[in-house]
């Protein structure tokens, strides 16, 4: 079994299925990263550097907008991504 | 017919029949119940206690409204039991009223008799208390109940389904195995002339754009897109994020970070190719094949009350985490992608597709598997859910009870 599955060819996370440590080498898709947080099992990896304010794609659309730099191999969860709808908060 | 029998039965059919119950008005059961009915909450008690005396045949309707409620709610409350009563997974209906509520028991039974179905009313207040209604209540329930005992099931096509797709308590394989393993049956049964009903609009939130692009007409397109926004602005309104119930903290520990992440998985449910073919209000008659997409809020119980009341008549329901929900009358199928839940909540789960993602299973081939297993329920095999009694019910309400 991979241990991190990428969706869609044009997603930059993936997903893990099962937990991964810092420092672990994946391969993910065509993607050969190393992995820089701790990623629970079925959390997000990214693939590549997001920038801050730049979409998170997965199953090929956006799930959101980065609200931090992210590095390659990083966990991409709540705390770096922001939801783009039903934002009640911010109007 | 005992559970072997109904199995071995069905096993024998060809894939796109199954044996059930034709009715007078052209639909076909998959179940053949007594619906007891309580007006309003007042009387959920005495009709609790009569469907009871009847188990498993009896199947009531407890809900807390009926009475108190203004305008569209009241509507809602009224025509979702009328639905109920008028469903093919529903042989003869009895309504328990207290007596001076303001939903109308002779309304009730006049949609079961419409459809050709045996139907009576007690109300409490007539028959002088508790125990002279029960009492009155349980002899017409065993009349009734001996009366369906002599149906037979027949042989149907699989097109005369509408088969509601639900998710609950998600997670990370809901949208990597379970929810495109259900997407695939309903591909599959959209093929052979089925329906497929999806609720859940808040759970459509930023995956919109894929349905409407599938939408028949542009009309369709429309409707589902207004729906949606309309959700969303209605969240909104509160001023508040939606990120907290939507996902829930429980989709969140397991992996899920936004509304749209959320949505774009649970999609897979309504098939990859099926055609939107309507948008329908909730608990409304559902009168397309293909897809139609009804209103209902993301909450499960209200969401999967609405769906049947529109004439699903039977429920696949996948989950990550494991959840119980059934329903009184149509049986919910649970369908897990994570083989952790399967082991854990055993009990309560009827078909593992884990290992599409454990075992390289292929979907195609579990989704054979999830398709046989439906085949099977709506032949006669009892759920989980109806095996342990979950038979939750409950009707949306935007409006405060006066």
């Amino acid at each position: 079994m991979n241990p991190a599955i990428v969706i869609s060819a044009s997603d930059n996370v993936a997903t893990a299925l099962e937990s991964l440590e810092p420092g672990a080498v994946v391969q993910a898709g065509d993607v050969t990263l190393t992995v820089v947080d701790r990623i629970p099992r079925g959390h997000k990896v990214a693939l590549a550097h997001i920038a801050r304010g730049d979409r998170v794609v997965k199953y090929g659309s956006p799930i959101g907008t980065a609200s931090a730099d992210i590095a390659p191999g990083a966990h991409v969860h709540t705390h770096n991504v922001a939801s783009t709808r039903g934002r009640g908060d911010l109007a | 017919m005992t559970e072997r029998e109904v199995v071995s039965r069905a096993a024998g059919l060809p894939g796109r029949t199954f044996l059930g119950y034709p009715r007078p008005d052209g639909r076909v059961g998959v179940r053949n119940h007594v619906l007891v009915v309580p007006t309003v909450i007042c009387s959920a008690v005495v009709a609790e206690r009569i469907a009871a005396s009847i188990a498993p045949v009896g199947a009531a309707l407890p809900h807390l409204a009926g009475c108190g409620q203004l305008g569209p709610d009241m509507t809602l409350t009224h025509d979702t039991l009328a639905a109920y009563c008028g469903h093919p997974n529903v042989g003869a209906v009895i309504v328990v009223a207290l007596g001076c509520e303001q939903v109308v028991a002779q309304r009730l039974a006049d949609e079961a008799r419409r459809r050709e179905k045996p139907a009576a009313v007690i109300a409490i207040q007539t028959e002088g208390g508790t125990v002279r209604a029960t009492e009155k209540g349980i002899a017409v329930a065993k009349e009734m109940a001996a009366g369906l005992a002599g149906a037979t099931r027949q042989v149907c096509d699989a097109a005369s389904l509408i088969v509601s797709v639900k998710c609950g308590g998600s997670d990370y394989t809901s949208g990597l195995a379970s929810n495109p393993a259900v997407g695939r049956v309903a591909d599959r049964l959209v093929d052979a002339g089925g329906a497929v009903v999806l609720g859940e609009i808040a759970e459509i939130m930023g995956a919109e754009h894929l349905l409407a692009a599938r939408a028949a007409s542009s009309a369709a397109a429309t409707s589902l897109l207004r729906v949606v926004s309309r959700v969303e602005a209605e969240a909104m309104a509160l001023g508040l994020d939606i990120r907290g119930t939507q996902p829930s903290p429980g989709n969140i520990r397991g992996g899920l970070t936004t509304i749209e992440e959320k949505s774009l998985g649970a999609t897979h449910k309504a098939g990859e190719r099926t055609r939107l073919e309507d948008v329908v209000g909730y608990a409304a008659p559902i009168t397309k094949r293909g897809l139609t997409v009804m209103d209902t809020p993301g909450l499960d119980v209200e969401s999967v009350t609405g769906m049947v009341g529109g004439g699903a008549q039977v429920v696949l329901f996948t989950t990550g985490l494991g959840t119980p929900t059934g329903n009184p009358i149509a049986p919910v199928l649970k369908i897990t992608g994570n083989s952790r839940t399967a082991e854990t909540m055993a009990d309560n789960i009827d078909v593992d597709v884990s290992g599409v993602i454990v075992n390289r299973e292929p979907l195609d081939a579990a989704a054979g598997r999830l398709f046989d297993a439906m085949v099977e329920t709506c032949s006669g095999r009892p759920t989980a859910a109806e095996r342990l009694g979950h038979r939750e019910f409950a009707i949306y309400r935007r409006n405060p009870t006066f």
